[in-house]
C-alpha cells in the first residue's frame, strides 16, 4: 500500500480505541487485536482532528504541524493506515 | 519528529493504566493441574459478586484498559460468567479468556463466535493424551479437543490453543501447531512458572537448557504467527530478540486481580510480598494501580544487581521476577533459566531442604478426602433434645 493521500478525508477505524499517555498515546484495534504506540503528542492531535477536518492535510495544519514536517507525518499516518488503524472517510 | 526514547524505557516507569490485565474470576476448577499457577480447586467464599465484578469493569472502561485476560480456576464455572463477558464487551473492554474447555458446548461456541470482542484460549499441555493428562488430569485432553472442534464448527476464527511449555511437550511443538492449524486456531506458547502448585513440580517439568535453545529457534522460525504473551523474553539473551515488548511488565503495564479482589503485580505472583491492595478498598482498582507502594517501587529504575555487568542484561533485563522469587533466587540476580547458565549455578547452591524458599501464600487446592467417623457421641451427659420434642419430660434427667 502506497502512502496515503493527504488531500483526502481520513478517520480512525471505528474499532480503534485511543488512550492518551504522557509520551503520546496507545492505540488498540479491537478487530485486529493490534496495539500501536504514538511517541508524539502532536500526532495524537492530528488523529483527534481527522474526523472533523475536510482532509488529512487540514488536520495536520490545525494541529500545528509545520510544513517541513508534513512528509514525516504523512509517513506516520500511512503506517497507521497500513495496519487498518486509519480508514478513508467517505462521508 | 524528534528522537524519542525506546518504548521499553518508557514502559519501565509504568503507565496510568495497565495495557491489559489478568483477572482470575474464581478459584474453583473442575481440574487439578499439577502446575496450576493459582493453586486453584475450591471456590473462595469471599469471591467478588456479580455487582462487584461489574464495578471493576466500569473502572477498567474509565481507565481505557483495552482488554482483560480472564482466567481462574476455570472461569466458565461461575454462573454469571457469560453475563460478565457480555457486560465487559458492551463496555469496550475486550475479553480474552482461558478455559480448559469444559463449558465450550456447540451452543456456547456459537455465542462466542458471534462476539467480535472475545478471544478464547483453550489450554492444552500435551499434543497427545498421555503427555497432556499426566499434568492436567485424566480426560482433560478430550475436553480440550472437543472444545476446539466445537469452536471450529461454530466458525470461530483464531481461537487460541494455549500451551505451557514443559520438558515433556517441547518435543511436540510441531504437533501442537498441526492441532491448532487443523482447527483454524492460533498457537500460543507460554512459559512454565514455579508459581502456585507449579512450585512443587517446576524442578521436574521446566525445560532443559537444550530444550530452551530449541524453543528459541522454533519461535524465531515461526515469528509472529505463534503468540507467546511476551513470556520468553529471557531467551532473547541468545541473541536476536523475540517479537514483543521484551520487558517484565509486572506492576508497570500489567497486573493481576484475583477472585477475592486482591491485586498482585502479575499473574505469577500470588504471594503476600507482591500484593498491592484490593479492589474493594475505597479508591478501587484505580487507586491501587496508581498509588500502591509496591507498584511505585516496581516502576523505579532497576539497577540489574548481579546481572548489571552481563552484556546480555539489556536484552533479558534479568528475566522473570516470579520465576526468581519462587525458586528462592535473589530478585536482582539472574533468572533461574538464564540462558548463560548463571541461574543454574545459583539453583545448585540452594539448601537441600529448600529452607528459605518462599511458598505460595494462597492455596485453594482441593484436599483429598477428609476422613470422618460417623456415630453417636459415646455416653453423652445429656441426650440431645430436638427443638420439636413434644414430650413434657424431654431433656429431663432422672436421678
Amino acid at each position: 500500500m502506497p502512502d496515503i493521500d493527504l488531500d483526502r478525508a481520513w478517520d480512525l477505524h471505528p474499532q480503534v480505541s485511543v488512550r492518551p499517555e504522557p509520551f503520546g498515546a496507545l492505540l488498540y484495534h479491537f478487530g485486529t487485536r493490534k496495539l500501536s504506540f504514538l511517541k508524539d503528542r502532536r500526532l495524537l492531535a492530528v488523529l483527534e482532528g481527522l474526523a472533523d477536518a475536510p482532509t488529512a492535510r487540514d488536520a495536520c495544519t490545525a494541529a500545528g504541524v509545520p510544513a517541513s514536517d508534513l512528509a514525516a507525518y504523512r509517513a506516520a499516518l500511512s503506517a497507521l493506515a497500513r495496519s487498518s488503524m486509519l480508514v478513508e472517510r467517505t462521508s | 519528529m524528534t528522537t524519542t526514547p525506546r518504548l521499553v524505557d518508557l514502559f519501565e516507569h509504568g503507565l496510568d493504566a495497565p495495557i491489559c490485565l489478568t483477572w482470575e474470576l474464581t478459584y474453583a476448577c473442575n481440574l487439578a493441574c499439577a502446575h496450576c499457577l493459582s493453586s486453584s480447586g475450591r471456590r473462595d467464599p469471599r469471591e467478588l459478586s456479580t455487582e462487584e465484578c461489574k464495578a471493576v469493569i466500569d473502572e477498567l472502561e474509565a481507565m481505557q484498559v483495552f482488554y482483560v485476560n480472564i482466567g481462574g480456576g476455570e472461569p466458565t464455572v461461575r454462573s454469571d460468567f457469560w453475563e460478565l463477558l457480555d457486560y465487559a464487551t458492551a463496555h469496550r473492554v475486550g475479553v480474552k479468556f482461558s478455559t480448559n474447555g469444559v463449558r465450550i458446548t456447540p451452543e456456547t461456541a456459537r455465542r462466542l463466535a458471534a462476539n467480535d470482542y472475545v478471544d478464547v484460549q483453550i489450554s492444552l499441555d500435551g499434543a497427545t493424551p498421555e503427555v497432556n493428562d499426566a499434568v492436567r488430569g485424566p480426560g482433560s485432553y478430550e475436553i480440550a479437543l472437543r472444545a476446539l472442534r466445537n469452536l471450529a464448527d461454530a466458525g470461530m476464527k483464531n481461537a487460541k490453543l494455549s500451551v505451557v511449555c514443559t520438558r515433556h511437550n517441547i518435543p511436540q511443538l510441531d504437533e501442537f501447531k498441526k492441532i491448532a492449524d487443523a482447527h483454524g486456531a492460533q498457537l500460543r506458547l507460554t512459559r512454565l512458572r514455579p508459581s502456585g502448585r507449579g512450585a512443587d513440580v517446576w524442578d521436574e517439568l521446566h525445560p532443559t537448557a537444550e530444550q530452551q535453545r530449541r524453543l528459541y529457534e522454533w519461535l524465531l522460525e515461526h515469528g509472529e504467527n505463534v503468540l507467546t504473551g511476551d513470556s520468553f523474553f529471557h531467551l532473547s539473551a541468545y541473541g536476536q530478540s523475540l517479537p514483543g515488548l521484551n520487558l517484565c511488565g509486572a506492576g508497570r503495564v500489567v497486573c493481576l486481580i484475583d477472585p477475592v479482589g486482591d491485586v498482585y503485580a502479575c499473574p505469577f505472583t500470588i504471594h503476600e510480598r507482591f500484593r498491592a491492595g484490593n479492589v474493594r478498598e475505597p479508591g478501587g482498582f484505580t487507586e491501587v494501580w496508581r498509588e500502591s507502594e509496591l507498584f511505585r517501587d516496581l516502576r523505579r529504575p532497576q539497577n540489574g544487581g548481579a546481572c548489571a555487568s552481563c552484556s546480555f542484561y539489556d536484552t533479558c533485563k534479568g528475566g522473570c521476577m516470579a520465576a526468581k522469587f519462587f525458586t528462592g533466587l535473589p530478585l536482582d540476580g539472574p533468572d533461574p533459566e538464564c540462558v548463560q547458565g548463571h541461574g543454574e549455578e545459583l539453583l545448585a547452591r540452594r539448601p537441600a531442604d529448600r529452607s528459605g524458599i518462599p511458598r505460595p501464600s494462597v492455596d485453594h487446592s482441593r484436599r483429598g478426602p477428609v476422613p470422618v467417623r460417623l456415630g453417636r457421641r459415646p455416653d453423652p451427659e445429656l441426650p440431645p433434645v430436638s427443638e420439636c420434642a413434644e414430650s413434657p419430660l424431654a431433656g429431663l434427667r432422672l436421678p
